[in-house]
């Protein structure tokens, strides 16, 4: 084989190389992920308890520490292992256990307000992150347990101790069978 | 005359029809109690109106309804409320709150059941409210209020009213039944629904197996000579009576997927329903009775019975003479959709078409089942009427995998049980489509709630915010105020 | 009283697994005593080492997975595959090859994917894939049939079989009793400059309506394939679409130059084209889904053998055109979604 051949194809080889390394530089740069929305669809898998067991204030400051790296996904027990699976699903990473410091898997519940007992103190409204609680002061509160996460945010706050989380009312979903007559 | 099924596939399984048919309808006396479930079918249940231990009259009301999928009831006897309280039902979940009423055994009547002298009279709004009030609802099996079917057909401009007599599933007859000894009833029934409806057009179909009930209705429409009322002879296939595909039959249009026949300009309803109708029209009887067929090589004498609603189906197994054999399952329904029942205390839905009554000669198939791998034969997709492929859905069901679900069309499974009548690995298909659709259900309402709580924590979270800033606000404005005596507060004090 | 409430249907039709791979066996009987009658007792021997090795092959797959071996091989399904592996390799075939390619049919044609259902490929023709590409030379020598002349005794096939079966050297007795396929024949005179007319005229290739010996098995297969349609074992898509990818080509081609170009009759009635048509094609877990899916998987099966049997290196690429649409499944299934009731085309 002749000198020029092996110079010819060491030069085409390094060319190619050259040219391809531009090319995935260039469409590195430009088709970079948009954070922002990153974190949109990390914060669309989390289950939006806003319980802050993940130590974040709300599903949305946890989701946008996933994105910069600065949490792991392991944190969130009301979303469970399928939260775990979907956001390492998302992220490309492999799917972990959850972190038992923030907490296990309990079964899905809302709160109760026990008015009998309650005081009218309206500390708990503000702790509620998704409002679910209506009442005034010098007035029974009461939990609208269609919209209550079940956070638990509310229990602290409370002098009296009058609010617990009990299961969650059975939802019949009406799922109608059509029949053939 | 007799018109092709025009929906995808579907099966002519053997009918066993031929037990219960034989004879006359029997007319059921007056049960010592009845249990009237409040729920009769559809899932959503009506409001009682009596109190334990309050008199009734036979057509008196006992419960009523502003909900559109609930109906009212009546008590189809005269006697005293015995209870009111959770029962086993022949409902979705199988329990509902019953109004248990005990019979005196006279047969006073309600004063306010008179005949209608007027129906021709009334306008369709007002036939359709008084159809609510009577609580007649579809007999086919769904037991849907007939008088929200009427009205989405009014808002649709429905132009055909397709009375359902094809009785497409195994082992129920009471339609046929129902045709072969009233038919003059189902066609004045069908024109007062028609015009109820708003139709402008009325079709009769039934399936080419029911020679006798084609004969009474042939005759009955004869007798009426009204151009815009017609006999529509169809093959008998299952599930040909199914809805969707009976309206595809008939008029050759496909129903919209999620959507209803009236979009596809047909309202159905069943003849036993129209039936009903004209018993209420002629003497102002509520829904209190209907023909139920009960049969199965579970009874001793099968037959199609009137029974008032409410009814213990053990009383109506006692008028067939009464188990025979080993009875394994109770159902409600024919052999391919209905629901099997916990206990024989359960009373007669006005949804209920038949009491299936099984023993191992009937159901062996199914119990000695054993379930292996899919080998992706086809023979599901070969007579899905719905065009779909269940192989496929059920790789997805197993795979819980959602969206592949709904781009095959889970939600178009019109559960009619074909795929696992066929299935040579004897997968339970329908079940786990039933399960699968269930699930899909279920993932949607966490879904909302989750997007219900984020935009709920994002206004909590910004009114916090305000309420933080206007408390800034205020406290600068007040320091502000503070300092503009001395223009330095540190030297003030002198 | 109390019942049991399970969920509906409450009555099911009884087909089994069994049931149908059973049908499928017994519509395989008329050309296995086609080819018993015509090429010796060779099918009934190359039959019992497949069926064993089959067998013994499922169940020690099955505890390797740990699963429960009895209901798989109950199920039929492995000895379907043993019976189409054996209807396609010489009947002379050494015991050896014959176990080897059923063992390698049932462990890498179908367990390793997961078992019954589970398989992208066809696993008899895996198996015999891979003989035909590692043992070219026993894996294309068959038997003269009986009808092509009168001197050969069927005892005399039946003893050459016993013989190629235990791995004695053919050659050396019983020269002139073995020789290439019909289509072999074909292809190597084609390839010594041969016109078709010239090669059928010879005698030894050609009977009267397709190839020598391989004729009868080919319509003893139709019948069998033909018992299966109507009993609706097999549906009529993929037959009819294997037979015409292979035939209209044929035809075309044959009318266009009928020197060199087999007509449809001969493309039908030699090598394994029933065989594949109505059995090996139509084996549903590597199939195509959809009644439209099955017309493009039958037509790309038939396409293809055409093809290869016109200028490939093979003289029959019935094994090889199976395959390769087998790799075409998902995408067919993907782009032949039937349409569903009430939704838009």
């Amino acid at each position: 084989m002749s000198t020029d051949a092996v110079v010819m194809a060491v030069l085409v080889a390094a060319a190619l190389a050259v040219t391809l390394g531009v090319a995935l530089g260039w469409a590195a740069s430009r088709i970079e992920p948009d954070a922002d929305s990153l974190v949109e669809r990390i914060d669309a898998l989390l289950p939006q308890t806003q319980c802050g067991q993940c130590r974040y204030p709300g599903c949305r400051p946890y989701a946008a520490a996933i994105a910069a790296g600065a949490a792991e996904i392991d944190r969130c027990p009301p979303g469970g292992a399928a939260t775990v699976r979907a956001l390492a699903a998302l992220l490309d990473r492999p799917p972990r256990p959850l972190d038992p410091a923030f907490g296990g898997p309990k079964p899905a519940r809302v709160a109760w307000i026990d008015e009998e007992r309650c005081i009218g103190c309206a500390r708990c409204l503000p702790a509620c992150p998704v409002d679910a609680i209506v009442g005034a002061p010098r007035q029974m509160h009461t939990v609208i347990a269609a919209q209550c996460t079940g956070c638990e945010l509310c229990l602290p706050p409370c002098p009296v101790d009058c609010i617990e989380l009990r299961p969650v009312p059975a939802v019949s979903l009406r799922y109608r069978q059509p029949r053939a007559a | 005359m007799a018109a092709r099924s025009r929906f995808p596939a579907g099966l002519a399984l053997d009918t066993h029809k031929q037990q219960a048919c034989g004879t006359p309808i029997v007319e059921l006396a007056l049960p010592a109690q009845v249990v009237l479930a409040l729920d009769q079918g559809t899932g959503y249940g009506a409001e009682p109106v009596v109190a334990v231990g309050a008199a009734v009259a036979m057509g008196t009301l006992v419960a009523r309804t502003d909900h559109p999928f609930a109906s009212a009831l009546h008590a189809p006897l005269a006697g005293t409320v015995v209870a009111i309280e959770t029962r086993a039902a022949a409902v979705a979940g199988g329990r509902s709150v019953c109004i248990v009423i005990a019979g005196d055994g006279s047969d006073r009547v309600d004063d306010g059941v008179t005949p209608v002298p007027d129906a021709d009279a009334l306008s369709p709004d007002e036939l359709a409210q008084r159809l609510r009030a009577a609580g007649i609802a579809g007999l086919g099996g769904a037991g849907f209020p007939t008088a929200t079917k009427l009205a989405s057909a009014r808002d649709r401009r429905a132009q055909t009213l397709l009375l359902n007599g094809a009785e497409c599933e195994p082992w129920i007859c009471c339609d046929d039944a129902l045709m072969r000894s009233a038919a003059d009833d189902v066609v004045l029934g069908a024109l007062i629904l028609r015009r109820a409806a708003g139709a402008v057009r009325c079709v009769i179909a039934i399936e080419d197996d029911k020679p006798a009930a084609i004969a009474a209705v042939t005759g009955a429409i004869g007798r009426r000579r009204d151009d815009a009322l017609t006999l529509e002879v169809i093959p008998a296939v299952y599930p040909q009576g199914a809805e969707r595909q009976l309206v595809t039959t008939v008029t050759g249009v496909e129903v919209p997927s999620g959507g209803l026949p009236a979009d596809a300009g047909v309202i159905c309803q069943n003849v036993a329903t129209a039936a009903a109708v004209a018993r209420w029209a002629t003497s102002g009887e509520p829904l209190l009775s209907r023909v139920v067929t009960v049969t199965g090589s579970g009874v001793e004498r099968p037959c199609n019975v009137r029974a008032p609603i409410g009814t213990p189906l053990a009383a109506l197994i006692a008028a067939s003479g009464g188990y025979r054999g080993t009875p394994l399952r109770l159902i409600a329904g024919g052999s391919m959709t209905g629901r099997a029942l916990p206990s024989d205390e359960v009373g007669l839905t006005k949804a209920m078409n038949c009491v299936f009554v099984a023993t191992r000669d009937d159901i062996g198939a199914r119990l000695g089942a054993v379930e292996l791998p899919c080998i992706r034969c086809g023979d599901c997709a070969s007579v899905c009427p719905a065009g779909l492929l269940p192989q496929q859905l059920h790789r997805a069901a197993l795979a819980d995998a959602h969206d592949a679900l709904r781009d095959l069309g889970v939600r178009d499974c019109i559960d009619c049980g074909l795929c696992d009548y066929v299935c040579p690995s004897q997968i339970p298909l329908a079940d786990r489509f039933r399960d699968a659709k269930r699930r899909l259900d279920e993932a949607a309402a966490t879904a909302q709630k989750a997007a219900d709580a984020r935009q709920r924590h994002e206004l909590h979270m910004r009114r916090l915010q305000e309420a933080a800033t206007a408390e800034h606000r205020a406290f600068e404005d007040v320091r502000r105020r503070v300092r503009q005596p001395g223009d330095d507060p540190t030297d003030g004090a002198d | 009283m109390r019942f049991d409430t399970s969920p509906a249907p409450h009555v099911i039709a009884g087909y089994t697994v069994p049931r149908v791979m059973f049908q499928v066996l017994l519509a395989l009987a008329p050309a296995g005593i086609a080819h018993v009658a015509l090429f010796g007792p060779g099918l009934l021997l190359q039959l019992s080492v497949a069926c064993v090795t089959a067998l013994l092959a499922e169940a020690a797959a099955l505890r390797w997975r740990g699963r429960d071996a009895a209901p798989a091989l109950r199920d039929g399904s492995v000895l379907v595959t043993a019976f189409l592996l054996a209807f396609s390799i010489p009947p002379l075939l050494p015991w050896w090859l014959g176990a080897l390619g059923t063992a390698l049919a049932v462990l890498l044609g179908k367990h390793v994917f997961g078992g019954l259902g589970q398989n992208p490929f066809n696993p008899a023709m895996v198996g015999y894939a891979i003989l035909l590409v590692a043992f070219p030379a026993e894996m294309t020598r068959w038997p003269v049939p009986m009808d092509v002349d009168g001197t050969r005794t069927w005892s005399e096939l039946a003893r050459m079989s016993f013989a190629g079966f235990c791995g004695a050297d053919l050659a050396a007795r019983w020269d002139g009793y073995t020789g290439a396929t019909a289509l072999d024949s074909i292809r190597n005179g084609l390839g010594l400059r041969y016109t078709l007319p010239e090669l059928l005229a010879r005698g030894d290739i050609a009977g009267t309506f397709g190839a020598r010996g391989f004729a009868w098995i080919n319509l003893a297969a139709l019948a069998g394939g033909l018992y299966l349609v109507s009993r609706r074992i097999v549906r009529w898509h993929i037959p009819v679409a294997v037979l015409g990818g292979l035939l209209v080509p044929s035809f075309i081609a044959h009318g266009l130059d009928p020197g060199i170009a087999l007509g449809p009759t001969l493309q039908a009635f030699s090598g394994a084209t029933m065989l594949t048509a109505f059995f090996i094609a139509t084996d549903p877990v590597s199939a195509a889904t959809s009644d439209r899916g099955r017309l493009w998987y039958g037509a790309g099966i038939g396409l293809i053998a055409w093809i290869i049997r016109t200028w490939g290196g093979y003289p029959d690429g019935c094994a090889f055109a199976v395959l390769l649409m087998n790799l075409a499944v998902p995408f067919i299934d993907r782009y032949t979604v039937p349409r569903i009731y009430g939704r838009q085309p």
